[in-house]
Formats: C-alpha cells, sequence, structure tokens
C-alpha cells in the first residue's frame, strides 16, 4: 500500500478509536448503578498509548475528567511499574489527586497486550453512589473523614480478583452491592474496548499503537497550535467572588496567550477551604482547560497532544490547588465556576468570544426521606407507608448570554448533565415535587438576554419529613453581566411558611412543609435598551420578562405591552 | 398496492397474485407537497395500466408516509394549545436541561413544538401511584375553555403529571372540552403515549395533537380520492412500529406515522431474510442523504419504544424531539450519496451530514454543485458508469467529480484525487460501519455471525466494503431495492403494540395486578388488529421492560404464554437475568429487580414467504466488459469485470472485483468476494472461498 493509501487507513483508525471510547462509555452507562453516571453521564473513558499518552476520549457529561483522565495513566504506570503488568490484570485507585478528583469516583485502567506484548491502555472513571465515610457532602474537615481511599494498586492480577480489596470495599461503603457492581461494570467496558481494539489491530494488521499514536498526537498538536497562534497574544486577570461553604471564596485567573500556549494561572484565588468544596489540581486542570478549548479550539478532539498546550497553574494550598489530606468531596461546586472565572480574563484578550457569567455550578439537591416521627402516620398511601429513601435530583440554572445568542434557559454549563424527569424522581422515594418550570425576569436583561433559571416546589411526601441537602451557590453572589448587561437573579431558597435556608448545608423539613426554590439565571451580554423590540415582544409573550421589565429594563411602549396581551389572548406567536 | 411518500419520490408497487410471485409493478413518481394524494393517483394509473388492470381490481392500499415527519420537521402543524399540570408548563421546553454538544459555546437549543403562551395550566395533580393529591376543579377547565375558544386552537395537547397512571383528570378535561369546543381535536397523554417520564409523554402527545388535523384531512381526501377514482379496496396505515392499522386508527394517532416509510424498509428486509431462512440480519437502507441500520433477528426487525425525530445539529443525538410510542429500531446516520465531504482543522476528511440535495447535486451532475459528495468519490473510484447512470437518464461529469475532490480534499492532505475518492469512501463506510457496530454492542449482538441485506440507492455501491469492515461474510441484495420499502409495506402484518407504565419491584411482586395489566394490554392490542380484520388469527406478544433498582435503563424482557398466564416473580427474574446476562456479560447479585413498563404486541402471522428454488449447477456469469475499479481493502486500483444484472440467472457466479450494473444503482462486488445470483433474483455477495 502507497503512502496516501496508509495516510487515509490512518484517518480511519483514528475514526475507530473514537468510536471504541464511545463504545465503551456506552457500555458503561447502560450498566452502572450511580444515578450520576446513568442520567447524568458523570464519567470518562478513554484509551492511550503504552507511553500512557491518551489517545481518545469519549465526550461524555463532565468535562471535569478531561484532563484528569489524560494524567491519571501515567500516575497507573509509575505505581505500577512495566515489569509489573501482566495480561489480564485491572488496576484501581480513588485517589483524588491522581484520580479524578474525590473519593466518590473510582478510576479503572486495564493494560492492553496484543501479541503477548503491551501496547496500550484503557481506563474509564465513574462517580459511585457511595464510599462510605461522611457521605457525599461538603461537611467533612479532611479526605480522612470523607470515605474509604484506595490508593493505585492491583483489582485483578492476571484475571485473578483481588478478594481481599473487594472485602474492603464492601465493609466501608453504604451500598456494597451497588459500589461493587459498578466497580465490575468499569472493569467490563474497559474490556469491551480492548475487544475492539484487538479487533482493529488486526484488521489493519497492526503490532503496535506507535505509528497511529504519532498521526494522532502531531496532527492534534499542529492543528491546536494552528488555533492558539492565529489569536492576537495578550495577558488579563479576572476576578469572581462566589457563597462558598459560610464565608466568600474569591477566585482569580490570570491568562496569557503566548507563542504555541496558553497559560492559565489561579495565583490570587482564597485559600484552602475548612469544608469539602476544595478543589485538587487535576480537577482545575479539567474545567480551565475545557474552557479554553470551548473558546477556542472546540472541534479538536481531547488527547495528550490536543491539551498539551493549556498549561493550567495554581499555587499549592490555594483552593483550586488543594493539598492532601484537605476535604474534597464537593470540589464540583467551586470546579464549575473556573469556566466564568477564566471568561472573566479571556474576554479582555478576546473581545466578542465568551459569554456572561452563568448559574455555574449545578442546583443539586438531596432529600434524606423518612416516616415523620412527631406523630404516628396517618392517612398515606398504600404504597407509600413509611418509606425511607435517599433522592437525589440534578437541576441547572441558567446559562450566561453569548455575544450574540441569548443564554440558555435552565442549561447545565460547564456540567454537560442531564435532569431527572419528575415522574422518575417521584417513583425514587417519597417525595412530591409541586412545580419544577422557568423563573420569569431572572435572566439578566441584556442586549442578548441571560438564560432563565428556574423555580422547584418540593416537599416530603404526606407522612413523610426529610433532611434537605443544598449544594446551591449564587445566593449572594449572582451571574454578573458582561459589556452593560444586568445580572442574573440569584438563588433563593426557603420554606413555604417563609423560613429562609442555607445555600449549602444539611437542613431539617418537617412533615407539611414545601422548600421552594428559584435557582439562578444567567448574567446578560451588551446593553438592554440594543436589544431588538420584537425579542422583547416575544420574552413577553411566553412570560420570560413580566410586564415591569419589558417596561423598566427594556423601554418597551405602554401600547406595545397591550398589543403583546392581545396576542397572547389570541393564542397567536409572536 | 403499496404506497411509500418519500422527501423526493412517492413509490407505488402493485402486486397481483399470490405475494411475491405473480406480478409486481411499480413506478416512481414525484412527490407532490401540496397535495400528495395526487402522486398517488398518478402512480396507481401506471401500475394499473401496466398490470392491465383498472383501480377497482385492487382489494387493498397499505400506505406508509414521511408526511407526518416532515410536518414535525418543518413546523407545519396546526395550531395548537397544550394543557398540563399546574407548576409544569416548561415540561417540553427545559427537556433535560443538558446540551448535546458540550464544546459549542453558540449552541442554539431547538424550539419546543409550541412556545410557552400556547401552554396552558390547571391546578391538579395526581401522585406516581396514580392517587389523585390535589382535585381538578370543573369550573376551572370550563374557564379556560373559554379562553382556549377566544384563542381559536383546532387541536389540543393534555398531559398532565403521572397521567399514565391515572387519567381520570385528562379524561374529565377531554370531556369538558369536548363538550365546550366543538369540532376541537384531543390528543391525552394517557392516550397516545402512556409511559412514565413526561418530556418525552408529553412531547409525544403534542406531536401527535400538532399534526393531526393535517394527516386526518389528508387521509380523508386520500380515501375520497381513491373511491372518485374507482379505487374501493380498503386503505390501511403503515405504523412506525412495523404493523398495519385502519385509516381511522391512524387519523387519531397520526404520530404513530412517523417514520413509517423506513418501517417498511425494515419490514421488506425481514420477509427476505425469511425467505432466504437467515436468523440474523443486519439491513442497510442508504439513500441520497441518510442512511438506515436495523437489526433483524428471526425474521422480525428489533423494536424500541423511543425514538427521535428532527435532529437539528448535524444529525447529533439530543438535538431533536423524544418521541415514545412503539417504533423498529433504527440508527440513522447523516450520510448518502449526496453528502458533502470536507478537510475540518485536523486534516480529517468528514463527510455529512450536509447534502447537496438534487439541486445543485453532486459535483459529477454538472448543474453547477463545485463541493465534493459522495457520489462523485464513487465515480472517480470507477464504481459508476458516467454513461450509465439512472439507466442512462444523464451523463456524469468525471472531471468536474475529480476537480471538486482536488480542490477541497486533495489538495489540503496533499493527495491526487483518486486517493481523495478513496479517503472520501473510506470515511463513508467507516461511519456506517461503527454506527452498525454500536448499535450491535447496544443490543448485546455480535456481527460476525450476521448477513447483510442492503437497499436504497446508494447502498449496493458501499455494502461490500462495510461487510468488509464488520467482518461480515454474506451480503444479499434483493432486486427491487429502489422501491423497497413500499415492497415492504405489502408484507407486513396488521399489528398494534399497547405500552403502559406500572412500577413494580419483584420483591413485591403482586401476579393478580400482572395478569390484568396484561390482560387490559392485550384487549387494547387486539381492538386496532381487529378494526382491521375481524377474523384473522391474532399472536400476542408480551413484554416487561426491566432493571435492577438503582439503574436507569430498562431493557426489553420478552415473556413466554405460562409468565402471562401465570406470573411469578421467579420466573420473572430469570427471565430478566438471562437477558440480563446476554446483554452486558454477567448478571449482579443480591440485587433487586423492578419492573417499569409492561407491553403487549398483538398482531396478525406474518404472511409465509415463499420458499426459494433450489440452485442448479454453478455457471460463470458472463462479462459485457471491464474497467479500472478502486478496491478499497486492496488500497489501489484493479481492473474490474462489468455484468448486467438482467443477464444474470439463477445459479451463475461472478468474482470480484466486479461491477453488477442496472438501471436504479450499481452493484459493487470487492476482490475479496464473490457474487452468485440466486433463485429469487437476489444477488448474495460472499467472502471468496465461503460459497453462497
Amino acid at each position: 500500500m502507497n503512502k496516501a493509501a496508509s495516510s487515509v487507513q490512518h484517518q480511519v483508525m483514528w475514526n475507530r478509536l473514537i468510536s471504541i471510547v464511545e463504545e465503551q462509555a456506552q457500555a458503561l452507562i447502560r450498566t452502572a448503578f450511580s444515578t450520576s453516571v446513568r442520567e447524568a453521564g458523570d464519567l470518562s473513558a478513554g484509551v492511550y498509548d503504552r507511553a500512557g499518552n491518551m489517545l481518545a476520549q469519549a465526550v461524555t457529561g463532565t468535562p471535569g475528567h478531561v484532563n484528569a483522565m489524560a494524567a491519571a495513566v501515567a500516575h497507573f504506570i509509575r505505581r505500577i511499574g512495566y515489569d509489573n503488568m501482566h495480561e489480564g490484570d485491572v488496576y484501581i485507585t480513588n485517589d483524588p489527586w491522581e484520580g479524578t478528583g474525590h473519593l466518590h469516583d473510582i478510576t479503572i485502567v486495564s493494560p492492553s497486550f496484543h501479541g503477548g506484548a503491551l501496547i496500550g491502555f484503557f481506563a474509564c472513571t465513574a462517580h459511585v453512589v457511595d464510599i462510605g465515610g461522611i457521605g457525599f457532602t461538603a461537611d467533612a474537615n479532611s479526605v480522612y473523614e470523607e470515605g474509604l481511599y484506595i490508593p493505585i494498586m492491583k483489582f485483578a492480577d492476571k484475571g485473578a480478583v483481588n478478594q481481599m480489596l473487594v472485602a474492603m470495599v464492601r465493609a466501608n461503603v453504604r451500598e456494597p452491592d451497588q459500589v461493587v457492581g459498578d466497580i465490575y461494570a468499569l472493569a467490563t467496558c474497559n474490556e469491551i474496548g480492548h475487544k475492539r481494539l484487538i479487533e482493529m489491530m488486526h484488521e489493519f494488521a497492526l503490532a503496535d499503537l506507535e505509528d497511529i499514536s504519532a498521526f494522532i498526537l502531531s496532527n492534534s498538536r499542529s492543528a491546536t497550535l494552528v488555533k492558539i497562534n492565529a489569536l492576537k497574544p495578550g495577558k488579563a486577570s479576572g476576578e469572581m467572588v462566589i457563597d462558598g461553604y459560610d464565608r466568600p471564596i474569591t477566585l482569580r485567573a490570570t491568562v496569557a496567550i503566548e507563542k504555541d500556549q496558553i497559560l492559565c494561572d489561579f495565583a490570587g484565588s482564597s485559600p484552602v477551604d475548612a469544608k469539602g468544596i476544595n478543589v485538587p489540581m487535576v480537577y482545575t486542570e479539567a474545567y480551565a482547560c475545557y474552557a479554553l478549548k470551548c473558546a477556542i479550539a472546540p472541534d479538536i478532539p481531547n488527547n495528550a497532544a490536543s491539551l498539551a498546550p493549556f498549561v493550567i497553574t495554581a499555587p499549592i494550598g490555594c483552593i483550586v490547588n488543594a493539598p492532601h489530606p484537605a476535604p474534597v468531596a464537593l470540589r464540583h461546586v467551586i470546579g464549575h465556576m473556573l469556566p466564568d472565572t477564566v471568561y472573566g480574563a479571556l474576554d479582555q484578550i478576546l473581545p466578542d468570544t465568551v459569554p456572561a457569567e452563568g448559574a455555574g455550578t449545578l442546583c443539586n439537591f438531596q432529600l434524606s426521606l423518612r416516616p415523620r416521627q412527631d406523630k404516628a402516620l396517618t392517612n398515606h398511601g398504600p404504597n407509600n407507608s413509611g418509606q425511607r429513601a435517599e433522592v437525589l435530583t440534578f437541576n441547572s440554572g441558567g446559562a450566561g448570554a453569548r455575544p450574540t445568542l441569548d443564554g440558555m434557559n435552565a442549561t447545565a454549563f460547564p456540567s454537560g448533565v442531564m435532569t431527572m424527569p419528575v415522574e422518575a424522581t417521584e417513583h425514587a422515594g417519597p417525595v412530591i415535587i409541586w412545580r419544577k418550570e422557568l423563573r420569569m425576569d431572572s435572566g439578566g436583561a441584556g442586549k442578548y438576554r441571560g438564560g432563565l433559571g428556574q423555580y422547584m416546589d418540593v416537599a416530603p411526601a404526606q407522612g413523610h419529613e426529610c433532611d434537605f441537602s443544598a449544594m446551591f451557590d449564587r445566593v449572594d453572589h449572582p451571574a454578573r453581566g458582561r459589556h452593560n448587561g444586568g445580572n442574573g437573579a440569584p438563588t433563593t431558597i426557603a420554606l413555604d411558611d417563609g423560613t429562609k435556608l442555607k445555600g449549602k448545608g444539611k437542613q431539617p423539613v418537617g412533615a407539611e412543609h414545601i422548600v421552594r426554590l428559584g435557582f439562578p439565571g444567567g448574567g446578560g451580554y451588551g446593553n438592554p435598551k440594543q436589544r431588538d423590540s420584537q425579542l422583547v415582544k416575544r420574552d413577553l409573550a411566553r412570560g420570560y420578562i413580566s410586564e415591569q421589565a419589558a417596561r423598566d429594563d427594556y423601554g418597551l411602549s405602554d401600547a406595545d405591552i397591550a398589543a403583546v396581551a392581545d396576542m397572547i389572548a389570541r393564542g397567536e406567536a409572536v | 398496492m403499496g404506497v411509500d411518500i418519500g422527501g423526493t419520490f412517492t413509490d407505488i408497487v402493485l402486486e397481483t397474485g399470490r405475494a411475491g410471485t405473480a406480478g409486481q409493478f411499480s413506478t416512481k413518481v414525484l412527490t407532490s407537497y401540496g397535495a400528495p394524494e395526487d402522486a398517488i393517483l398518478a402512480g396507481m394509473m401506471q401500475v394499473c395500466e401496466a398490470a392491465g388492470c383498472a383501480p377497482d381490481a385492487i382489494d387493498q392500499v397499505i400506505h406508509g408516509t414521511t408526511l407526518a415527519t416532515n410536518a414535525l420537521i418543518e413546523r407545519r402543524g396546526a395550531k395548537t394549545a397544550l394543557i398540563t399540570t399546574q407548576g409544569f408548563r416548561d415540561v417540553i421546553e427545559m427537556r433535560t436541561e443538558s446540551r448535546f454538544e458540550q464544546y459549542d459555546l453558540n449552541l442554539v437549543l431547538p424550539e419546543p413544538l409550541l412556545p410557552r403562551q400556547q401552554r396552558y395550566t390547571l391546578a391538579e395533580r395526581v401522585d406516581a401511584h396514580g392517587q389523585v393529591l390535589l382535585p381538578l376543579d370543573p369550573a376551572e377547565v370550563e374557564a379556560l375553555a373559554d379562553r382556549l375558544i377566544k384563542a381559536g386552537y383546532e387541536s389540543i395537547a393534555i398531559g398532565l403529571i403521572h397521567g399514565y397512571a391515572n387519567p381520570v383528570h385528562e379524561r374529565m378535561i377531554a370531556d369538558i372540552l369536548a363538550q365546550k369546543m366543538h369540532g376541537v381535536m384531543l390528543s391525552l397523554s394517557s392516550e397516545v403515549s402512556p409511559q412514565m417520564r413526561e418530556y418525552e409523554r408529553f412531547n409525544t402527545t403534542v406531536a401527535n395533537a400538532y399534526i393531526k388535523p393535517q394527516m386526518k384531512s389528508y387521509l380523508g381526501r386520500l380515501k375520497d380520492r381513491f373511491a372518485e377514482n374507482g379505487m374501493t379496496g380498503t386503505i390501511f396505515l403503515m405504523h412506525s412500529g412495523g404493523g398495519i392499522i385502519s385509516l381511522e386508527d391512524a387519523a387519531d394517532f397520526p404520530v404513530r406515522l412517523v417514520e413509517s416509510g423506513p418501517a417498511g424498509g425494515a419490514i421488506f428486509a425481514a420477509d427476505i431474510a425469511s425467505r432466504h431462512g437467515l436468523d440474523k440480519v443486519l439491513s442497510f437502507d442508504m439513500g441520497g442523504t441518510t442512511a438506515k441500520i436495523c437489526l433483524i433477528r428471526d425474521g422480525q426487525p428489533k423494536t424500541a419504544r423511543v425514538f427521535e425525530v428532527a435532529r437539528s445539529y448535524r444529525f447529533k443525538k439530543g438535538s431533536g424531539m423524544p418521541i415514545s410510542i412503539p417504533v423498529i429500531d433504527m440508527v440513522e446516520i447523516g450520510a448518502g450519496g449526496g453528502s458533502l465531504a470536507y478537510v475540518d482543522a485536523m486534516n480529517q476528511i468528514r463527510v455529512g451530514p450536509e447534502s447537496a440535495g438534487s439541486a445543485p447535486g453532486p459535483a459529477c451532475y454538472g448543474r453547477g454543485g463545485v463541493r465534493p459528495a459522495v457520489t462523485d468519490a464513487d465515480l472517480v473510484m470507477g464504481k459508476l458508469d458516467p454513461d450509465n447512470f439512472a439507466g442512462g437518464s444523464f451523463a456524469l461529469q468525471t472531471q468536474t467529480a475529480s476537480d471538486a475532490l482536488n480542490t477541497h480534499i486533495g489538495g489540503p492532505l496533499n493527495i491526487d484525487a483518486q486517493m481523495a475518492a478513496f479517503g472520501v469512501a473510506e470515511m463513508v463506510d467507516e461511519n456506517m460501519a461503527n454506527a452498525a457496530r454500536v448499535h450491535a454492542v447496544e443490543n448485546g449482538e455480535d456481527l460476525a455471525d450476521y448477513t447483510m441485506i442492503a437497499f436504497g440507492g446508494a447502498a449496493p455501491l458501499h455494502a461490500g466494503r462495510i461487510c468488509e469492515k464488520l467482518g461480515v461474510e454474506r451480503l444479499i441484495i434483493p432486486p427491487s431495492a429502489g422501491v423497497g420499502s413500499a415492497v415492504g409495506f405489502l408484507r407486513a402484518p396488521f399489528g398494534f403494540e399497547a405500552t403502559r407504565s406500572v412500577y413494580m419491584r419483584l420483591s413485591d411482586f403482586d401476579g393478580e395486578s400482572v395478569k390484568s395489566l396484561f390482560a387490559a394490554l392485550e384487549e387494547e392490542a387486539r381492538a386496532f388488529v381487529r378494526s382491521c380484520d375481524a377474523h384473522a388469527d391474532i399472536i400476542s406478544h408480551c413484554r416487561a421492560y426491566m432493571r435492577y433498582v438503582g439503574q436507569g435503563w430498562e431493557i426489553p424482557v420478552p415473556l413466554s404464554p405460562a409468565q402471562i398466564s401465570e406470573p411469578r416473580a421467579d420466573a420473572y427474574k430469570a427471565a430478566f437475568e438471562a437477558q440480563y446476562a446476554n446483554l452486558f456479560g454477567r448478571p449482579v447479585d443480591g440485587m433487586d429487580v423492578e419492573i417499569t413498563i409492561w407491553s403487549v404486541n398483538a398482531q396478525t402471522p406474518k404472511m409465509a414467504s415463499d420458499t426459494l428454488d433450489a440452485l442448479g449447477d454453478q455457471t460463470q456469469a458472463k462479462a459485457s466488459g471491464e474497467r479500472a475499479l478502486f478496491d478499497a481493502g486492496l488500497g489501489t486500483a484493479a481492473q474490474a469485470k462489468i455484468y448486467p444484472r438482467a443477464d444474470l440467472t439463477a445459479g451463475q457466479v461472478l468474482d470480484g472485483p466486479a461491477i453488477i450494473v442496472e438501471d436504479e444503482t450499481t452493484i459493487i462486488v470487492p476482490a475479496s468476494r464473490s457474487a452468485i445470483c440466486l433463485a429469487d433474483g437476489c444477488i448474495a455477495v460472499t467472502r471468496k472461498g465461503e460459497g453462497a
């Protein structure tokens, strides 16, 4: 075969590797027990060459694993050693600093052998339902309280599963069957990837991955550099203050566009927090890099070479480079805010590229439901008697407005997770969701309006009470608009009798109470007075904005407002 | 007579005498969008004339159409409102609250079918167990009805939270509206799609309401026009699940017609599979803009209970809208003969989903297209004869195709036009193969022991190479591949699948409820079949969708008659674990299992497929010429013999590389394969040395 034909074959193989890791990820989504994996796509899967360079990674619901996964295999190679690797081996860790940022993420790496020789690795990560310790909350004071810590070790040695480790895991977690089930699911999904890889090796008569690896990495590197070098060099800093656990946190990013690389440093950010919202460096790298890639090189697939030119740093001891043994369970709360921080700096160098600030952190909460303790159960449904249940939900506020587009309503960014159907949630435990709909006037005003947040009303079912575990931010620090755009609405949280609740932490909710939640909107972009009046009318007709906002923020005339009301009555689209 | 309205052509197939044998007459007429029945009537006259019969000799018309799908894609529906539970006005707008493309900062989410001001709410609530938490006030419904009348809605969707579990409030609303709003069309979520998960159910119900007035009027007109022209046979509709329902049921539930054309294609392949005694078949249908892949086991296409229409973003999963109805499970890939190729930032060749369409068409059509399409690559590789395309109706311009490939692919990659063509074809074939592989894995299947059946204009050009990539040993290309869906309609059984969401854990299994649930579903499904045929035998297949408690994905578990008449938890668990192990390798110990959805598919027995006459001695087919053909497996050009398909007779064999030409398409036999003409005119392409 001539050189040109083999270059076509390289392209085919690259495509195939991407398909293989997607298949690997799909297998995991379909077999995992953890809600965050199967519903929300909180997982990742990748294939690596013998040296540990990531060649392809599945695009899944979480950017949080982007670089973490790329770096993880190198740690495994260093700790296990090539000499100690055999066919049938499976390696494991949940080390927050060498894996993906908190103990709940289990990473499994499997070596791939072909013709008796090690040719590469498959790795995957999933968020398991429980890892023991204090549970999935920010309340721990150190990682020791957050659960079982599995350093890099063999889960299977030449095919024989490490039963001692399985017994240790079983004895330390609250849902042993599900967690062990998930570990096996991770191992199986690597096996599926391996099987497909070997088929490809046969089809193309390959002995190893070295050639295809070189092809992928050199093409990715040069394509990334073309994108970076087309930008105007420059340097700027951005700062964002958010709620934190019980004191405000400052995040500060300095971005420098240079020849062949982009530097992003977080010096000036708050120090490590006492509670579990700290972020290991791998996770900071992931979200900062994700933000930069979205803005600069969105269509280049993730691999070792396409990620390398994005250099992310932070001083040790700050909240985004928290060293062991800082508590890190809810590292996503801060991690999800990093793209907005990075964009604050990037906007000064690359105008008209990045969005205004948005809700950032997902608006997740967990309910621990139980029969009401204050009086005997009466009049509850036959299928509903005295149930205990843990119910976790994922929800999104509004995204920031873009330079030429409104922000997306109630849509996750930077996280890519999905919400659960209300009907499915109500089957999972004795909870009633009375309301889940868009929140009028929550999107920051602007030439382009911020995305709307949402309202949720949540209550324990009749005869039940619960603890409400809140994981919200932007109560005191709403998303800021850009270039004269208005701020998004802040998070609100209270009981139906008006009692205010805190944005973070576990709080009791008595029987017959409803928690009323308002999730934040995204910031606006540009001066609202310049907004196309047709869009203002449309927003008014749809109830995205109130008459008052149409008049005060956007200057819509009373006559226009009345005309819109008429159109609504006639059932007409605007 | 089978009638398939497609995006470009309306295909008509008339069969006389015994199915599949006696006479088959087909034609293609340009689809007449304004009044689709015109094209049907014109086509009917053509096939009747060819068959030498009058329209009144037609007993049955079986009709499938893309009109329902197109109305959803193009947003050409009726003035429609949604009535839903207070607090849930935005379910169809908020979707899954996620982005289907992770890296695009300027992503635009698709608009819901109805804007917010056309979505109304009522205070009411039913819980997950079907108990009323908040009673509905009839006075509030009456007041709402007045507003709806004033606004002049033609069609109304009613979708309430947990309406599948207890439809009492949905029915109350329907009753009041029916009384107050004469002639308004109603669609209830508890009837259209009684399945848990409000986004999918509401969207399906809204889609049904949105296209109902238009489809009802079209089907009425069609019936009248047929009658005026002497065609008094019964008219049936093909639905997306691969069965046939009456015209009246179709008019009430038009959303069931979405994707009925492709479903016909899968039935077409299933019929050929049965005729050839193949129990594992991959059907591959490739046309001008898309390709569809479907798995067929034991003569039955795989089915699913939800699919996505109107993808708005490069065919990306999640960028369309979900429709939850029983449907033949197909993977759709945004690449066909007209798909355009380009080189991306990574110097990788990419193909589709953007298509050259018919105007300007691929560069080789010489109608002003300058960007290379898949057809251009096929031409430059020698797969197509420039002077004999579409029966010689117009000549293809090889030079224009070469230029387009050179400019857009060869130049940037520093390769010649031939290599560029190879690259484009390889990427298309690789994408198809990857989609087939992933689909097989998701269904716990290994393609190695599958046979591919390929049809549609572009499929025979690519199927051989895709089989090489998939390690599929045997490929069958049937005659009348160009009108496969319409032929498929004539092979489909009367059938309807009824589904219901009722949540049950095996640890809390209630055999009596299960029995009565299946009885109710069976009655519902049979009623649809009975309305088509009052006397035929009806066979029911029952399934439960099950998963381990804590998982999010149900898998369909077929149940035996004994498991329906005497339901027992242990038998259900065993059936589930066997299915689970087949899909995912091993069952999980110690976990409770839950059932979320129940389904009964009632259908008339499949028409017996004709058995094939035995092949006599094999003889070498005679070539009519030869030309250079780039063989992708070899990675180089080779001389390929040319055989006209019309000259091939049963038992004739030929070796690849070879080109079998016919009017509607061209079959490429790769160098690694040989081909044989079978007794029914199918061409089987097999790995050399494997035999037919």
